[in-house]
Parts: structure tokens; sequence; C-alpha cells
């Protein structure tokens, strides 16, 4: 039952309610929710290891020791080594600054571009919608990672070029959804009410509409940087990211291939790194869902 | 129906023109003359000139575009500069691996998505549901070259049960007639090949299907708790339906829709997937031809084979759209 069916039930008294009127933080919401928890644990975890990397590694990421190549896991080595002799463990904590860098960075041009575009698309409609939705419309007609290999080709393979080629192709998902809000508030009474009084359209937007689209914004973009990290990776994995021997979990990846078979470990951590960090900012995405809408709660 | 169908034809034309202007103007930003790639170091002056001229090279930007847009549209798109063979060759020849992959995966997801969904609906709370939905999020976080390389790992190198690469064993010969090599060895009559091939998608389609696996389970899962608490699902149980009646018969059939959307979804990531799973599994497949032709340049592929994904990508969010009206006939369209 809503709390507005609680009030018009008969026989609650106004006192009845007093306690539903102050709703909880969005916090205290959040740390009732375990999957928020966990996965800001994670996330909490992944920035803290990639803020200490060079206190906590014991050896250099870079520097190579050929006597001390593909060796297993040991004590002195407790992720054991590659095929120059690095240190997995020291690669896999410096991989965080990249795996954060990129989440933070692909995301943030997406976020950026496709808010922007969305709230034009949405508030002005028009030719302005027509061209916007062609736009995204066409985006989204390439396959995902093909769009982001063919800018990576343009521009260079690097892992900026890479992180850049991410938020181009994660914007359209940001503009519809932006757009798609925008659309259903431009119908409420408090918009409708602002433009009657002759508010501005940018500041419409910046006071009235925007602040009213954050929350699916705020989900989106956390679940967005698990899934940058994890395809920009992908194009570290087929030689248009991160170069060697930039420590990154893609390349990493991409480089242990070889030795799947005979030293198993090279792959496998950098792998799990990738995986535990996204599942984290699953995690965190989904209960900041839960929490911001209803609706999907206990889901 | 016919007459949305028909405008949904039309509109595909538009967002295809949109896909041709990208790929085209992207490969003329690309630095580097295609005639002195084709040439190569034997160029002369003249000959790069000759040749120029016979490409077209020598004309305005937008003329060589509407002269691209033609060609496209009857499938010539150039010669591969790697191979010298038609582009449109390559991209043919390598497509149905992908295809073959990209069923086999979406079969595979279908096939235990859905029953795992159901069951963790029907016993929400339970161990299974709370293993399944750990399973969903460990598959959904997953990425699909690493899922690929621990699969190839376990169940190709420590196991020894599935092959860790190519789509045959060099032992056995295929009579190639359609392309697609499970039908090629049906046709044939071969099953030793159909076996091999079988065991060769084995666990590429796996890797390739974990991902729309874990979300058709997911989605499958909330949509049924949704219809489970719905009026007629209770009258259905009321009037003393066996459950697995009311299951099947009125609640399942209702989570279609928002399956088949996921379904629609995720082919842009069976497609971008198979770049990476074609990659591990060394499968001569669509993926692994555009990531040979970007490395190498080789430009007229990789718009061969945009155009064609992109074709592929809106022709089936038609067929999905199409399959609304067939699956619940509330749904129409004018």
């Amino acid at each position: 039952m809503t709390q507005a069916e609680l009030i018009l039930q008969p026989g609650v008294r106004p006192e009845d309610t007093a306690s539903l009127r102050k709703q909880p933080s969005l916090i205290s919401r959040l740390a009732r929710s375990r999957s928020a928890l966990i996965g800001a644990f994670v996330v909490l975890l992944l920035i803290g290891v990639a803020a200490s990397a060079s206190i906590i590694t014991p050896y250099s990421p870079i520097d190579q020791h050929f006597v001390l190549q593909l060796q297993p896991p040991s004590l002195a080595h407790p992720l054991g080594t590659d095929e120059f002799g690095r240190d997995i463990l020291s690669r896999v904590i410096f991989g965080s600054r990249w795996a954060l860098l990129v989440g933070l960075l692909a995301d943030g041009i997406a976020l950026v571009l496709g808010v922007l575009l969305g709230l034009l698309s949405g508030f002005y409609g028009g030719w302005v919608d027509g061209v916007i939705g062609w736009f995204t419309d066409v985006t989204l007609a390439f396959p995902y990672l093909l769009l982001a290999m063919i800018i990576v080709a343009l521009l260079g393979p690097s892992i900026v070029n890479a992180m850049i080629a991410m938020g181009v192709v994660y914007t359209p998902k940001y503009t519809r959804l932006v757009r798609g809000t925008v659309l259903s508030l431009r119908e409420i009474e408090f918009v409708q009410a602002a433009r009657a009084v002759g508010v501005s359209p940018v500041r419409m937007i910046m006071r009235h509409i925007l602040p009213n689209c954050i929350a699916p914004i705020i989900v989106m973009a956390t679940l967005a940087i698990g899934w940058a990290i994890v395809e920009t990776a992908g194009l570290s994995f087929l030689g248009l990211g991160a170069q060697p021997p930039t420590p990154e979990w893609g390349a990493m990846l991409s480089s242990g291939r070889t030795y799947m078979l005979s030293a198993w470990w090279i792959a496998t951590f950098p792998g799990l790194a990738i995986l535990l960090t996204v599942i984290g900012f699953n995690l965190l995405g989904d209960g900041l869902r839960d929490v911001l809408d209803p609706y999907l709660r206990n889901r | 129906m016919i007459k949305y169908a028909l405008r949904r034809i039309l509109q595909m034309i538009p967002v295809l023109i949109g896909v041709s202007l990208l790929v085209f103007f992207g490969m003329h930003v690309i630095p580097g003359d295609v005639a002195q790639l084709l040439l190569g170091d034997k160029s002369t002056p003249d000959s790069l000139a000759r040749l120029r001229q016979q490409l077209g090279l020598d004309q305005p930007v937008y003329v060589q575009y509407i002269k691209f847009l033609f060609e496209a549209a009857k499938g010539d798109f150039g010669l591969s500069l790697r191979t010298r063979q038609p582009a449109w060759t390559e991209v043919w020849q390598a497509l149905p691996m992908t295809v073959e992959l990209s069923s086999f995966a979406l079969f595979i997801s279908v096939a235990v998505g859905i029953p795992v969904g159901v069951i963790a609906a029907t016993r929400q709370y339970s161990l299974f549901d709370s293993l399944s939905m750990v399973g969903v999020l460990i598959g959904v976080s997953m990425p699909i070259f690493w899922t690929g390389l621990i699969l190839m790992m376990i169940f190709g190198g420590t196991l020894g049960w599935f092959p860790i690469g190519g789509i045959l064993d060099d032992s056995i010969t295929l009579q190639r007639i359609t392309g697609f090599h499970l039908l090629d060895a049906l046709w044939t009559r071969n099953p030793q090949a159909f076996g091999s091939v079988l065991q060769h998608l084995v666990l590429p389609a796996l890797a390739l299907g974990s991902i729309p696996m874990a979300t058709v389970a997911r989605m499958t899962r909330s949509t049924m708790l949704e219809v489970m608490r719905q009026d007629y699902v209770r009258t259905a149980r009321a009037k003393g339906l066996q459950e697995q009646l009311v299951l099947v018969r009125h609640a399942l059939r209702n989570t279609l829709i928002p399956i088949v959307t996921v379904i629609g979804l995720e082919l842009g990531v069976l497609l971008s997937g198979a770049v990476l799973t074609e990659t591990v599994f060394a499968l001569p497949g669509l993926g692994r031809l555009a990531i040979t032709s970007l490395l190498s340049r080789d430009y007229s592929v990789v718009q061969a084979i945009v155009m064609v994904s992109a074709l592929i990508i809106v022709v089936i969010n038609l067929v999905v759209d199409l399959l609304y009206v067939y699956l619940d006939p509330r749904i129409r369209y004018t």
C-alpha cells in the first residue's frame, strides 16, 4: 500500500501517518539495500586499491625480469609472473587505476553528450528531435563494438582513444533515456506553469527538468561504468586499446591468452579483477535503481 | 499490420543511409591513399593517377558517396586490399559462421535462461532463486573474451572434452553448399562432420551466450513474478487448473513479449560479442574478418561488414516488433 493510499484509508488518524511524511534519506535507504552495500564496498575497495597502488604493490608493474618468467603463484609472487617475469599482482593492482579512469572518462563523455542531446531532443521536439533521433537510430544500428573499433581505427589505437570511442558508443543510451523522461515531464503541470509564467528555456531545463531526470541518470551512470570497463578491456584485448607494457586488464588478458593452457594465472587474475569490478558497479547500480524506483524493489 | 510493416521498412532507409554516410566519410577521414595501398611499393605517379581515375577517387567526395551508395545497393563494395577478392565475397563467406554461432548462442541462452527464470520465479527467495540470481549477476558481469578463455582452459585444455579452436577437425572434409557448416553437414548426410562442427561450436556459443542467457533469465523471472500476481492467473488457479498448465498456458505466454524484446536488444551484444568470441576461438566469421580488416586497413571490407551488420540489426528489430503482434493479439499497429 502506498503512503497516499494509507492516508486515504478510513479510520487512519493524521498522527498515524506522521512518520510517513518524512521519507528517509537516499543514503539511509541505500544502507538498507544489501546489493547496494556490497556494490559500494567493492567500488570503494577498487578506489582504495587504485589510490594506494604505488604503496601496496610489492614490485614494479613494468620492469621485466626474464629469470622470473612464467612463475606460478607463490609466496613471493602471490598471483605468479608473466612471460616477461613481471609480477601479476602488481600489474593487476595498477590495472585498477586504468579501469577506474576508463570507466569514469568513457562514462563521463557519454553522460555529458547523451544528457545534453536527450534534453534538447525531448524539450524542443520538432526538427531538433528528428535530427537527434535519426543520429541515435543510426548509431544504434551499428554493433557497438564494431562502431568503437572503427572510431579507434580512425583516431589510432590507444587507451585514450578507446575511452573516447566507448563514450561515443554509449551516448545514445543516455540520449534515449533522458529524452523519454523529458517527454513525460514536459506534460506535467509544474513545467507547463513555468512555461506559462515565461521562464526561459535554459532555466526551465536546468532548474525544472534536469533535476527530475537525475535519478535514472545516476542509475545508468553507475551501471555504464562497469560496461565501459568491460568493453574497453575488450578493445585492448583486440589490440585497439591499451598498448604494451601498460598494465591494463584487457591487454594483460590478451597477452596471457597465448599461455592459457601452460600458465593459466596470467589471464585468469586480470579477468577476475574485471569480473569483481563489474559486479561491484552492477550491484551498486541495481541497488540504486531499487531505491530510486520503488516499483522494481524486491525483484 | 501490413501498412505498419511497410512504414517500418521505409523508416529503415534513412537509418541505413545514415550508416552509409558515417562509414563512407569515416573511411575517408582515415589517413592513407587507397590507390597507394592497392598498388603498394610498385606504384608510380602515372599508375597512381590512372588507378585514382579508374576508382573515381579524382571526383568530388559527394559524387564518390553517391556512387558508393548505388554500388553498395548492388552489393559491390570494391576489392579487398588484402586478398584482392571482391569485399562482398569476403563478407558473404564469413557471414554464415557468425550467423551459425550467434544462433546457437541465442538458442542456448533461451533454452537455459527461460527455465531458470521460470523456476526462480515460482520458488522466489528459495536457494535455487538466490543461486540463479548470483549466477545471473556473474553472467552479465563476465567479459565474453575471458569467459571464452576460461571455458577453453577447463573444458578444452584440462578436461579435453571440446576442441579449443576452429570449426572442423582437420581429418574431416565437408562439402560447402550453403556456407553454414551444420546445414552443409546435414545436407550432404555427413554425421561425422555434423558432430565435429557441433563439438567445435559448444564452447564459443556458451561464451557468447553467457550474457544473453543471464539477461533472459533475469527478465523471465521478473516478468513471471509480475504475471503470477495477475487476476487471470488467480482465476486459472481458482478454477482448479493444474499448476503446470497455469504456468505454461497463462503465465509463460505473457512473459514472452519482454523476453522477445530482450532477445532483440541482445542481438547487438551477440554481433559485438562475436568479434571477441571468434578471435578467442579462431573462428572464420564476420567478427574476426572485421578486426583483421580494420588492423590491415582493408576499408572496403570494413564498409561491407558495417552495412551488412546494420541491415541485420534493423531487420531483426522490425521482426521483433512484428512478433509482438503475434504474441499479444491486444497489440495492433496502425
